[in-house]
């Protein structure tokens, strides 16, 4: 029972990493742009929802309807000023450029709100839990989750089915081609960033109601974002969303074994699959 | 014939230090087929680069129904009616046939074109390419995968074509299938400007034809007029022959 257990919070937790994922499953897996202000963007948002929060009293949801359109504007911005003048063939630039990007704004996060542990007040949600047989399933992890299959399954759709996605899987593969074609590659890509960073808006109200944010913190999202979708396979929507399962099953199995073990665990596992199956568990030869 | 859709004036480009073109006069009437014939590196590429908007030129280099539109970039060229099957097909590897296809489609409705071309229209010309609709490009083989590149060029809708070496590395019979299609492309009325390496091939499927040699024009005439000696001449070196 303690390792079904530790398999459904691990199920819950992937839900939460799948969040950050996304947006990485589409930058770096289908773009190839390396984003390694990702994890800061997360935290920034957060902290940003958190001010709102306080300072004009609004609950969780509220937040994210302000929150995400701000965060599509931030990630349409970061591509249209930055990451369009670096994309090309070599991927280098472009980690720089965001390597830059992610030490200013963790000194700006620093320099507006302090090196302080914050949350966002929840109104009770992050408390409330259900008991199903003998296991206590939080209410809020539940809805992290419930949250993170429609933005899969959304995503996935959008890539494969819309004139959009289309677009934007030819540009990836050859953006000269793309351009003969008619599509305006750098429209293409701020609106990808877009939705990336967009998507981070909704991972930001939901880490900052599940634990506290402090302006430092970014980088383990970045890393858990980064596992996720090697584990899962470059390129794979849904790829990604697995991978973030396999993350978070695997910490939580691990913190079972030993608390100090779990994150341990999910690099291992992360490593084992780089190492045996270094194309992602879906992703092609 | 009307005045001409495109024209080079004095054409110049170049990558980086190396200069590619020195200066070439082009013009093509519409519906006119005009073959661009040379040598390897001759710079016949480089030329339909620099109309696409792929190399940085002066404006008032290439000119469409007389406005200045050298340097414009290329999806803004397929906006105005210029689409190309580019050197080497450029499709989008891991996309099916038909994504790749409906790419053109997409854009070429975004932007407002309309013409002849669809989908099925496209089947009936190359019937393969409805069976393999849902293969990925990379699993094609060569002359399929010529006809989905120049599919997805139709399917923008141009009122002019550029053809990169449409014919290389296939096979004869295949060649003479993809070039059946060129009759119904010009029947919609489009111009067409062919890059080939077959100066037979080029002087039976074009209207007029230039021979390029090492960035200039050596020679300009009607294709059934210019005689294989003046041909060689023009292609190998030697004095400026108009015929």
């Amino acid at each position: 029972m303690q390792w079904f257990d530790a398999l459904v919070q691990g199920v819950l937790l992937g839900g939460m990493y799948a969040q950050y994922a996304l947006g990485m499953a589409l930058m770096f897996g289908v773009m190839k742009i390396v984003n390694v202000s990702h994890g800061d963007l997360v935290i920034l948002l957060s902290l940003v929802g958190i001010s709102l929060s306080s300072s004009f009293g609004l609950g969780p949801f509220t937040v994210m309807v302000a929150l995400v359109p701000l965060a599509l504007g931030l990630g349409w911005l970061l591509q249209k000023a930055i990451l369009n003048k670096v994309v090309g063939e070599d991927p280098l630039p472009s980690l720089i450029a965001t390597f830059g990007l992610s030490l200013a704004l963790q000194n700006l996060m620093l320099q507006i709100w302090s090196a302080n542990s914050r949350s966002l007040p929840g109104g009770g949600i992050e408390s409330k839990s259900i008991q199903i047989g003998g296991i206590y399933i939080g209410l809020l992890p539940v809805i992290v989750l419930v949250f993170a299959v429609a933005l899969t399954w959304g995503l996935d759709l959008m890539l494969k089915r819309s004139r959009f996605g289309r677009a934007l899987r030819a540009a990836a593969a050859d953006v000269e081609a793309a351009a003969m074609t008619g599509i305006n590659p750098r429209r293409v890509y701020a609106s990808a960033t877009a939705i990336a960073v967009g998507i981070l808006g909704f991972a930001a109200v939901f880490q900052s109601l599940r634990s506290t944010v402090a302006p430092a913190d970014g980088g383990a999202q970045l890393i858990y974002a980064f596992e996720a979708v090697i584990i899962g396979g470059m390129g794979s929507v849904w790829g990604a969303f697995i991978g973030s399962m396999v993350l978070g099953v695997t910490q939580a199995l691990g913190f079972r074994i030993d608390p100090g073990f779990g994150v341990l665990a999910g690099h291992l596992v992360f490593l084992l699959v780089l190492a045996t199956r270094p194309q992602g568990l879906f992703g092609k030869a | 014939m009307s005045g001409p859709i495109l024209s080079t004036h004095g054409l110049i480009a170049r990558y980086g230090d190396f200069q590619a073109l020195y200066g070439i006069d082009f013009e093509i009437a519409a519906g006119e087929a005009v073959a661009l014939i040379g040598a390897n590196g001759a710079g016949k590429s480089t030329f339909l680069r620099a109309v696409m908007g792929l190399l940085p030129v002066a404006p008032d280099m290439v000119r469409m129904e007389g406005s200045n539109i050298g340097g414009t970039a290329t999806d803004r060229m397929v906006q105005m009616g210029v689409a190309i099957v580019p050197e080497g097909r450029r499709l989008f590897a891991g996309m099916s046939v038909e994504d790749n296809l409906r790419v053109a489609i997409d854009q070429a409705e975004r932007l407002g074109r309309k013409g002849g071309w669809s989908l099925p229209r496209l089947h009936d010309l190359f019937p393969i390419l409805k069976e393999k609709a849902r293969t990925p490009v990379q699993s094609l083989s060569g002359g399929q995968q010529q006809m989905v590149s120049i599919g997805r060029a139709l399917l923008c809708q141009p009122r002019l074509l550029l053809c990169d070496e449409i014919s290389l590395g296939l096979a004869p019979k295949v060649i003479r299938e993809i070039y059946a299609a060129l009759p119904e492309v010009r029947a919609q009325g489009t111009s067409v400007i062919l890059v080939e390496q077959d100066v037979g091939l080029a002087k039976q499927a074009s209207d007029r034809l230039y021979c390029l040699l090492e960035g200039r024009v050596t020679l300009t005439g009607r294709s059934i007029e210019v005689t294989r000696d003046a041909i060689s001449q023009a292609y190998f070196g030697g004095s400026h022959a108009v015929v």
